[in-house]
Formats: structure tokens, C-alpha cells, sequence
């Protein structure tokens, strides 16, 4: 039993230049990077019939969309049968996903899949206008947050974790491992933003952002752009690489999309997404290899690593402690690349990307030593989740 | 909004007019099913428990319980000088319904999960938003 009778396939992927303030286009960096995924994976623009992207025209802070798919269309001339972006999804994997059912029903061969942001660049650019500046009110999803204050990510999942902490016992101590940890593998990985050793010390001591969480529970903003190729399965042989099989996929979410009503606050729809994606496989936590867990904010991780089943709930904070559960030469090593927290915030994609390039052992320095067939992907946090359970070769 | 203060008010619509003017009375008003009586919030025009359209704003006693908080460090907005506290209040009616709101009242570091509270309205311009402060034990 896989995803989509085991028609989808991953064959290559991509990144463009990351950094921070290095002063390209969104759609510069979306381009470079779907050129280098389309060389990757042995294809050309010819070979290209869908293309999809994460999350399309929506209206959103400067730099967070930083090409649609009409854009990476219209520039390189492409000729598709397929396309489709779109916000309300499964976390930024979704319209992956929507991607990957395209090609098993025959709606396209190859698609390019990509997410491209300049948050940094825009930003210094001063195209973020600051709250304060906004003549607007708040609508939508932020209309029952904003006006009391509670204005950024950070307070809202900052009360998932000062819950959770309640329940269970989590620490900050805990938490800061596992920070740590990631800081370490960004050290052996050239494209991360932060390569600095950090220590628990340095963790613990970081300015409070909101309660629990302090600066080093926050990923930064930064350029850069990340693309896969999605190809339907009697096509992808003969091309540069093994492909990579879409065993399973989760896109669940059972309760209401929101922030503060989920019935159980030590959970978030990353458990729905993973109970669906483990629904959808023969395959256990037990044959995973790896993981690339979403850590916009820490504590997200957290919540993945025990969504996925790879401690019970309301342990992870044990499973922390030992860190030979999670480092680089451990049991099952988790953002080898060093997470968004330290390789940058490439908002979810760049998850996706690790998981490729270590399965592919094209990961230089922080290539995770062990054989490796199964990975396990996580992105997203809140109301947001979307995972993926990939496997190497046929 | 008040251009001076940098509050960002709600956007006031046809599902959530009570709710945010309900405060003008003295009045926390939250949506419940008239059929199965459970409370609804936000409000979003059916009972997500029955799946019944019968939907009316009610009034509650405005009395919760913190079911969890955040002490906020950094500066925001004017209108909230840091530190502040934001919490996720559970109400004595139904407690799986729950309101994010703001903490008046209360030094940042006495803030318990557990704490009991109550409504207090701060009005701007054409909302009174629901603040709440900690019931005196
Ligand atoms: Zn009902």
C-alpha cells in the first residue's frame, strides 16, 4: 500500500543561493533554483508539463511569496498541461502532494515543484510596512488574535508549549538540546545561515521572545529558493537518480482550523497528519531512518518528533535528553541540514530538499553515515501539517 | 484603528458583530447552538458539534479559566508596551470553547495556568474588546 499506487516519484531537486539581505528577486531565486532541479534530475524545460507551488498569489508580509507559478511559467516559456498553487492546504507540502496525484493520474509527467522567499531582502528593503503602519484591521484567521496583542507565531505557539511544559515536564534545558543539536549539523552544511557553535549556555541565556520561547526558538528570515521535480514512475527511469518513492503522504486535519479551539492543546494538527500518513503504509516509525522536522519555532519539532510515533506523547522530553536518539550519528538523526532555526527559513521546502539530498548521499560533510532508505518529512505547525514518508529506489 | 496607538481592531462582520459590541452592555456574547446548547467560538454561522444552522450569540457569565498564557518580550504595537501577558482562557460553560485574549491586572510573572478569571471590556472605537483579570480569590 503506497501513496497514489506508488505512480509518484521524486528525480531531482534544487536550491538557488540562500542568505540573508543578498538582494535578489524572489523570482530570481525561484528561477535558479528550478534550473538547478530540472538539470538535476537529467530533465529540460521540455520535459516539464505541470508545475506547482506553494503558495501562490495570496496577500502575505513582503518576501513571503516570492514567485507564483505563472511567473517560473512565463519565463522560462513552458508549455504545461498542469498547474496549481494555493494557501489553504496541508501545510506548505500540500499543493506538493496535490502535485504528486496530478502525475499519478496521468494529468502531467514531470512537474516542478517550488517555494521561493526574500523575506530578508524585503524586509531591509523596507517593503515590510511595521504594524504600526498598517491602517487595516485584522481579519480573517488573525481577527480574534491580533487585538489583544497576541500578534506573531511566537505567542501563539509559545502558549502550545507553555501548555504542553504544564502537562508533561518539558524543559527549556530539553528543548535547547535539540536546538543545539541542529546548530551542530549546520556547522558541516555550507548553505546555512547560522554555522556558529552554540551551547546550551548561549541558548538559554538568548533574550525571551514569548514566553517559553527565546530568540534561538525562532528561525530567521531569509532569501532563498528551493524546487523538486515530481515525475510520474515509468518515466523516471534512466534519469540521473534512483528515484525517490512517495510511500505515504498526511494532509489530515480533524478538528477545526484554528489556534486556540484544538480540543487537546499538547497536540496540533501534525498528530492528524501523521496517525493519516502512517494509515496510508505498511511501513512503522521503526523503519524510518531519519527525519527533516519543521522548526519554524522549536518547539514545533517537538511536536513532530512525537506526532510521528517516535516517542510516545508527552515523553519527548526524555527522548531529548539523550541526544544519541537525535544527533548526526544517532539513532534517528533529525535535521541533519540544521532545521530553519539555523539553515535558514526556506518554509518547509527546505525539509523536503534535506531528505532528497541525504537519501541521494549527496549531503557532503553532514551526510549521515548509515544506510538510509526511509525518511520521514514533517512541515508545518498549528492548524497547518502536511508530511510525507519517503523511500529510496523501487 | 486609532492611528496613534497602533491597536489593530477587528474587523467587525456579520458573524462576529455580537461578540465585539456585546461589551458596550456590560455583555460577553458568544455564539451557541439553540439545538444541541453547546457554545461556539469563533463564530462561524453552524454548530460544528451537530452540524445544526440554528446559531444565536448568547450571554455568558464572562467567567474562565487560563488554559494557557504567553509572557510577550518583544515590542509589537505601541498600544501593548512589553512585557504583556496573552492568554487562551477556557470558559465556565464549556470548557473545550475557549477565547485568546489579553491579561489586565496581573504582574507577568503571577500568571498560573489553572488561574481563574473574568471579563473586563476596553472600548475603542466601535468594538469593546474582552480583556479578562484574575477573579479575587
Ligand atoms: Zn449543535
Amino acid at each position: 500500500m503506497t501513496f497514489a499506487d506508488g505512480k509518484a516519484v521524486i528525480t531531482g531537486v534544487g536550491q538557488s543561493q540562500i542568505g540573508r539581505r543578498i538582494g535578489r528577486s524572489g523570482i530570481d531565486l525561484a528561477l535558479e533554483a528550478a534550473e538547478r532541479a530540472v538539470h538535476h534530475a537529467g530533465l529540460t524545460f521540455d520535459d516539464i508539463d505541470g508545475v506547482a507551488s506553494y503558495p501562490g498569489p495570496v496577500a502575505a508580509e513582503a518576501g513571503f511569496v516570492g514567485a507564483t507559478t505563472h511567473d517560473v511559467r512565463d519565463a522560462f516559456g513552458m508549455k504545461t498541461r498542469w498547474h496549481v498553487s494555493g494557501v489553504e492546504t496541508s501545510g506548505q507540502l500540500g499543493t506538493l502532494m496535490d502535485a504528486a496525484a496530478a502525475v499519478a493520474t496521468g494529468r502531467a509527467t514531470h512537474v516542478l515543484c517550488f517555494r521561493s522567499v526574500w523575506e530578508a531582502t524585503a524586509q531591509a528593503s523596507g517593503r515590510a510596512a511595521a504594524l504600526t503602519e498598517k491602517a487595516t484591521r485584522a481579519s480573517g484567521h488573525t481577527e480574534f488574535r491580533v487585538p489583544f496583542g497576541a500578534v506573531s507565531p511566537a505567542n501563539w505557539i509559545g502558549m502550545y508549549a507553555q501548555r504542553y511544559m504544564h502537562e508533561f515536564g518539558l524543559t527549556r534545558e530539553q528543548i535547547g538540546k535539540l536546538v543545539v543539536n541542529a546548530r551542530r549539523n549546520a556547522g558541516l552544511n555550507p548553505n546555512a545561515i547560522y554555522t556558529a557553535a552554540m551551547t546550551l549556555d548561549d541558548y538559554l541565556s538568548a533574550r525571551m521572545i514569548s514566553t517559553p520561547l527565546g530568540l534561538y526558538d525562532c528561525d530567521v528570515p531569509c532569501d532563498g529558493a528551493t524546487a523538486i521535480i515530481v515525475s510520474r514512475r515509468e518515466e523516471a527511469a534512466g534519469l540521473a537518480h534512483d528515484p525517490i518513492a512517495i510511500e505515504s503522504v498526511g494532509a489530515a486535519l480533524y478538528e477545526r482550523h484554528s489556534w486556540d479551539q484544538r480540543g487537546d492543546l499538547t497536540t496540533m494538527a501534525a498528530h492528524d497528519a501523521a496517525a493519516s500518513m502512517w494509515d496510508g503504509t505498511d511501513l512503522t516509525p521503526a523503519d524510518v531512518d531519519f527525519a527533516t522536522l519543521y522548526d519554524g519555532f522549536s518547539y514545533l519539532c517537538t511536536q513532530w518528533i512525537e506526532a510521528l510515533g517516535f516517542t510516545e506523547h508527552g515523553r519527548v522530553g526524555e527522548f531529548l535528553d539523550n541526544e544519541e536518539n537525535y544527533a548526526l550519528d544517532g539513532k534517528l538523526p533529525i535535521n541533519p541540514h540544521g532545521g530553519q532555526l539555523s539553515a535558514g527559513r526556506l518554509h518547509g521546502y527546505g525539509f523536503l530538499h534535506e531528505a532528497c539530498t541525504q537519501l541521494w548521499r549527496e549531503a557532503g560533510d553532514r551526510q549521515i553515515k548509515k544506510d538510509l532508505s526511509v525518511a520521514a518529512i514533517g512541515v508545518g505547525g498549528g492548524p497547518e501539517a502536511g508530511s510525507m514518508l519517503l523511500r529510496l529506489g523501487a | 484603528m486609532s492611528a496613534d496607538s497602533g491597536r489593530v481592531l477587528p474587523e467587525v462582520t456579520a458573524e462576529s458583530q455580537a461578540f465585539w459590541t456585546g461589551g458596550f452592555d456590560g455583555e460577553l456574547r458568544i455564539t451557541r447552538c439553540q439545538d444541541c446548547r453547546g457554545w461556539i467560538h469563533p463564530p462561524v454561522g453552524a454548530c460544528w458539534r451537530c452540524r445544526s444552522r440554528d446559531v444565536e450569540p448568547e450571554v455568558a457569565s464572562g467567567r474562565a479559566t487560563v488554559a494557557s498564557f504567553t509572557v510577550n518580550h518583544h515590542q509589537w504595537l505601541p498600544a501593548f508596551p512589553a512585557p504583556y501577558v496573552i492568554a487562551v482562557v477556557e470558559l465556565d460553560e464549556q470548557p473545550d470553547v475557549r477565547l485568546t485574549t489579553y491579561l489586565t491586572g496581573v504582574e507577568v510573572d503571577e500568571v498560573t495556568v489553572g488561574m481563574s478569571v473574568e471579563v473586563v471590556f476596553e472600548e475603542h472605537d466601535d468594538v469593546a474588546l474582552p480583556f479578562f483579570r484574575p477573579v479575587a480569590a
